[in-house]
């Protein structure tokens, strides 16, 4: 077969192919000219429900608008514990507490006497909104897309399609603009049932704004506006143009911290009023979607189905990265940016990865700056050392990856509803049963086991970095646990057989019936991948001889077995909102029972001196005092045994050795901003990992070239043949 | 024809009201309005007032079919299933349960989901048949015997393997292309590259073994025989008259799926980030999001009965034999 020509072609496209190989990297998702940008990558696996700071509540939603939205307080970036510090306010105002009749109190006067309490939040001057059409305004000054037709929507598909932007300048109304969103009839904010309990004057604010906004929209279910200032909140008032003032019943110290979340961020009437604007909703252009605020950074691509970008707002004020921390945070380099001027990076590009394995390739290709460590690929990336503490594998070091990381303020645990006729009630017997499961159930195995040790056994309701935890001897729990040669040991099983025998179970036989203890495990884990762990705790009361019946539903039918107390045994868990015991010790309030009060309680503990240190505790101020009556309640709880304390997941953050600042945390969300990369050495670091391959290609034609020959010598053939 | 096809159009009402009805009913068997309304207001502080409140704002507080306090039509109209589900039939989708357009949706993610599934649709189908035919002309042979072994064994394998082992070998070890990732223009090359080739090999097996025997069968038709007695070439027997032959079968598999194109792939959508109507309907069904889910199960619907009336039409023009009636 003579074919110069088709020689020729074929050496010219490999030699293409090879040149180009060298040239750039053919798998990089991103354009080539951002290549040595400062950009950061991110990922989000879901599509934010959304960015309302009204209704939002969800950690991926907090992912996008803690960036944009800035209530007055925000946690400081490294300090532990957790602590408040002024974001947008000049200070962390202290209450000033009245009495019935209006009088102040001193700031140590008692809880009973305090009916009111006043913060007054003093907003910093010359803090601008981000650049955004809700406030450009024409020659004549008037604000030019707040009269738009419905001609004028037809080619605005997104925010970026209207022309002009304009700003203006944060006021103390825009605060309290927000706080009255909150009863707004529409919005279904999820904190609105609580603040009515705090806020004076809320409950029946929303009832006003229903009326209100029912007579306005005449049946309409869009382009309906209705402007809160013309509706007062007696409990929030705009003192002047820079204060504003929120009036709440009693005592509540952690308010201050609901002010550090997004509910309490400033919201411009003329970004309401520019998304209730007919037609807008038609285009999915509303405040659900398109965030407006004076962050670090704006939304300025919202593409949920694809990809969000984040670029630094050109009028953030003026804020620092804090020169000071934990003692370790020098040594790790957390103080190398101190007093420069935040943010550092100016896009930050989050691509939508549903799926896990891509989103660990393209990290291990540097297409990504950070990843969590994924289950499916622990063994990768992390390994025991031989005192049992975690490291990146030799492969990952040899990419420069760095492993941060911290226990979570979060609690898995195992619960036993108090209602239920078996594990529940407060007597000996039952206590007694509820102590032997808790011993035998070994949570430490099950670290090891399913969670490759991402986590530390619980000793009782609190997580560690909140007040009130304890560490070390004074934080165990001696109901489970012995303290053996300076750590905790769990106590054996025989102890465990002991109790169940004293509480009338002897060999976990139940003696009215003469068979074996059966008890129903509810739990929302359902699949295959979930079933070892369900065989798991099956073995672990067939230590007692108890036999554990699972009962895996999906998470509705959980939740309303839970509403109707219909269990014995149930799995769940708790994310703290903010840094405070309450926030943990609520959960086993009585009177926020599940049964009958749809509260968080979902064990019905109700133990009457548990409830009076509560309410003593709940309102105080972090001093031993309130240590002490914590000490007492939480040896209460472990007494009781409501909960087998389960685990304090621990967070893994992996990321290149090209980002700096990380710090891991559970509290602050507005973190992107401390966040500092090296975009060359990444950009370096990627063409050398990620050069194409081609040689493989040129093989695999050879072998079609090969295999294709004897068919078309053998089709030749066959057809000379014929002829 | 146009009157067959105003009557398959017809008949295609009562369909579309029954799928809605089952859609209706399996999805507000599994959940309640209870528990759509705690997915939506998320898993903390929900209080029954706050999901009395979303459910009668959008609509859920009413009874599901049958209202008894009803006034006349009432107690028909003024149900779940009324509201929600009447204006499907003039292609009006509504709201989605957190706000947003579903017909601006569908419309934006459609592409996505084209721009994958029509590549490997055309670029499958041209493979397959080519497969098949290379096969079937080396019939009896040990080409035609690895060929099926090899098929069997390609569609004996799940798709997520060719899409994980796709990806780790093309975008992992070669580098050639991106993992995941979407882009519009000519961008999107790169990152569709993968997922249609990916589409194409893993629909190997199965269609090729199809069209095999589909070939088969003709070339064993006494009227190849005379073209080959007549001396025309194999190759020219096999694409000239076999195929056409062959291709009743064919396009009553092909044709019915062309409209379903635009539904997208869930698994491909998921793994190679294709923002498609396949990962909209699954995440619908993740939140509990009725109206998104009736939507498309509408819309699928509707596509598929367009799919049967194409194919019939199809029917008539690659055989002059059969006439709609």
């Amino acid at each position: 077969m003579n074919c110069p020509g088709a020689t020729r072609t074929v050496l010219l496209t490999v030699l293409i192919l090879f040149s180009a190989a060298a040239a750039a990297s053919w798998n990089n998702p991103y354009p080539d000219a951002d290549a040595e940008k400062n950009i950061l990558y991110s990922a989000f696996r879901e599509r934010p429900k959304t960015f309302d700071p009204a209704r939002a509540y969800s950690s991926n939603e907090y992912q996008f608008i803690a960036q944009i939205y800035e209530p007055p307080f925000q946690y400081h970036y490294l300090k532990r514990p957790y602590t408040l510090v002024p974001l947008t306010a000049s200070a962390v105002p202290a209450p000033i507490y009245l009495d019935k009749q209006g009088r102040r109190l001193p700031h140590n006067a008692p809880v009973a006497r305090i009916a009111y309490s006043v913060y007054e939040i003093h907003i910093r001057p010359g803090i601008y909104f981000q650049p955004h059409p809700a406030f450009a305004r024409d020659a004549d000054g008037k604000l030019q897309y707040h009269a738009l037709g419905s001609s004028d929507l037809t080619n605005i598909n997104a925010i970026g399609d209207f022309p002009q932007t304009g700003t203006r300048e944060l006021t103390a109304a825009d605060y309290v603009y927000q706080i009255k969103r909150l009863a707004h009839p529409k919005l279904h904010s999820p904190i609105q049932s609580l603040m009515n309990d705090y806020i004076v004057g809320l409950r029946e604010y929303a009832d006003t704004l229903k009326k209100a906004y029912d007579t306005i929209a005449g049946g309409r279910e869009e382009g309906v506006y209705l402007d809160l200032a013309q509706y007062p909140l007696a409990g929030v008032e705009e003192v002047d143009r820079y204060t504003y003032r929120v009036k709440i019943k009693g005592k509540y110290p952690q308010f201050l911290y609901w002010m550090a979340m997004p509910f309490f961020a400033p919201m411009a009437p003329e970004a309401d009023h520019f998304f209730s604007q007919p037609g807008m909703a038609e285009k999915n252009l509303t405040l659900d979607w398109y965030p407006v605020g004076s962050g670090a950074y704006m939304l300025t691509i919202n593409n949920p189905n694809r990809q969000m970008v984040l670029e630094r707002n050109p009028n953030y004020h003026e804020e620092l990265y804090p020169a000071e921390g934990e003692p370790g945070d020098a040594p790790a380099g957390l103080l190398a940016d101190a007093g420069k001027p935040l943010p550092f990076i100016d896009k930050v590009v989050f691509s939508l990865e549903k799926e896990s394995i891509p989103y660990w390739n393209k990290f291990l290709q540097g297409y990504y700056d950070r990843s969590a460590v994924l289950a499916e690929s622990f063994d990768q990336a992390i390994r025991f050392t031989g005192e049992g503490d975690t490291e990146v594998s030799d492969a990952m070091k040899q990419k420069g990856i760095q492993l941060l990381t911290s226990v979570q303020t979060s609690t898995y645990y195992l619960g036993f509803n108090m209602l239920d006729p078996l594990v529940g009630g407060y007597t000996e017997r039952a206590r007694k049963l509820r102590q032997a499961i808790s011993i035998a159930i070994d949570f430490e195995e099950q670290i090891s086991i399913f969670d490759n040790g991402r986590g530390i056994a619980a000793q009782g309701p609190l997580a560690p970095g909140i007040f009130g935890f304890r560490d070390g001897r004074a934080g165990v729990n001696p109901y489970v646990y012995d303290w053996v040669d300076g750590k905790p040991q769990r106590k054996p099983v025989e102890y465990a057989r002991r109790l169940l025998a004293e509480a009338g179970y002897p060999g976990g036989v139940d003696p009215a019936t003469g068979r074996p203890l059966m008890i129903n495990f509810e739990t929302p884990a359902t699949g295959p991948e979930r079933k070892a762990q369900l065989d798991w705790m099956r073995k672990q009361l067939q230590k007692l001889d108890i036999q554990l019946v699972i009962r895996a539903t999906d998470y509705n039918r959980f939740q309303e077995k839970m509403r109707k107390g219909d269990a014995q045994l149930y799995d769940w868990g708790w994310n703290a909102d903010y840094p405070d015991p309450e926030n943990f010790l609520f959960l086993l309030y009585g009177p926020n029972k599940k049964v009958g009060h749809d509260g968080e309680n979902a064990s019905n503990y109700d133990n009457p001196e548990f409830n009076r240190l509560f309410e003593r505790m709940k309102n105080m101020d972090n001093t031993p005092e309130r240590q002490a009556i914590i000490d007492q309640m939480v040896d209460i709880a472990r007494r009781d045994a409501p909960w087998v304390w389960g685990v304090h997941p621990k967070q893994f953050i992996l990321q290149h050795d090209w980002l700096f600042n990380t710090k891991p945390g559970q509290m602050a969300n507005n973190t992107l901003k401390y966040a500092r990369l090296d975009p060359k050495k990444r950009a370096v670091q990627r063409a050398a990992w990620n050069r194409p391959v081609v040689w493989p290609l040129a093989v695999a034609l050879a072998v079609f070239v090969a295999g294709a020959a004897p068919a078309v010598v053998n089709y030749r053939r066959r057809e000379t043949g014929r002829r | 024809m146009i009157a067959y096809i105003i009557r398959r159009l017809l008949y295609a009402i009562p369909i579309l009201i029954g799928v809605n009805l089952l859609t209706f009913a399996l999805f507000f068997f599994v959940n309640s309005p209870d528990d759509m309304a705690r997915v939506h207001l998320g898993g903390k502080r929900v209080t029954p007032e706050a999901i009395e409140k979303w459910k009668q704002d959008r609509g859920y507080d009413k009874p599901l079919l049958y209202n008894p306090a009803g006034a006349g039509a009432g107690k028909l109209t003024d149900t779940i299933f009324y509201r929600h589900s009447l204006r499907l039939f003039v292609l009006e989708f509504g709201r989605s349960d957190n706000g947003r357009n579903i017909g601006y949706d569908i419309r934006q993610r459609m592409w996505p989901s084209l721009a994958i599934a029509l590549p490997i649709f055309i670029v499958g189908i041209l493979a397959h048949i080519t497969f098949a035919m290379l096969l079937a002309f080396f019939r009896g042979s040990y080409l035609d015997t690895a060929g099926v072994v090899l098929c069997v064994v390609m569609m004996s394998v799940s798709t997520l393997f060719y899409v994980i082992g796709g990806q780790y070998l093309v975008s992992m070890l070669l580098r050639l292309v991106p993992v995941s990732g979407y882009d519009v223009g000519v961008d999107a090359v790169k990152f569709l590259a993968l997922p249609v080739l990916v589409g194409v090999v893993s629909g190997i097996g199965a269609s090729t073994r199809l069209y095999r025997t589909l070939f088969l069968e003709e070339i064993g038709k006494d009227y190849v025989r005379t073209a080959r007695a007549k001396g025309l070439s194999e190759l020219r027997v096999l694409f000239r008259h076999v195929l056409k032959n062959a291709m009743i079968p064919i396009l009553t598999g092909v044709v019915v799926v062309i409209p379903l194109l635009f539904t997208g792939s869930l698994i491909m959508e998921s793994f190679f980030g294709i923002p498609g109507l396949g990962s909209y309907t699954i995440d619908a069904i993740n939140s509990q999001d009725f109206a998104i889910v009736r939507a498309m199960v509408f819309l699928g619907s509707v596509l598929y009965i367009l799919g049967l009336i194409l194919t019939d039409i199809t029917y008539t023009l690659v055989d002059p034999r059969v006439r709609l009636s």
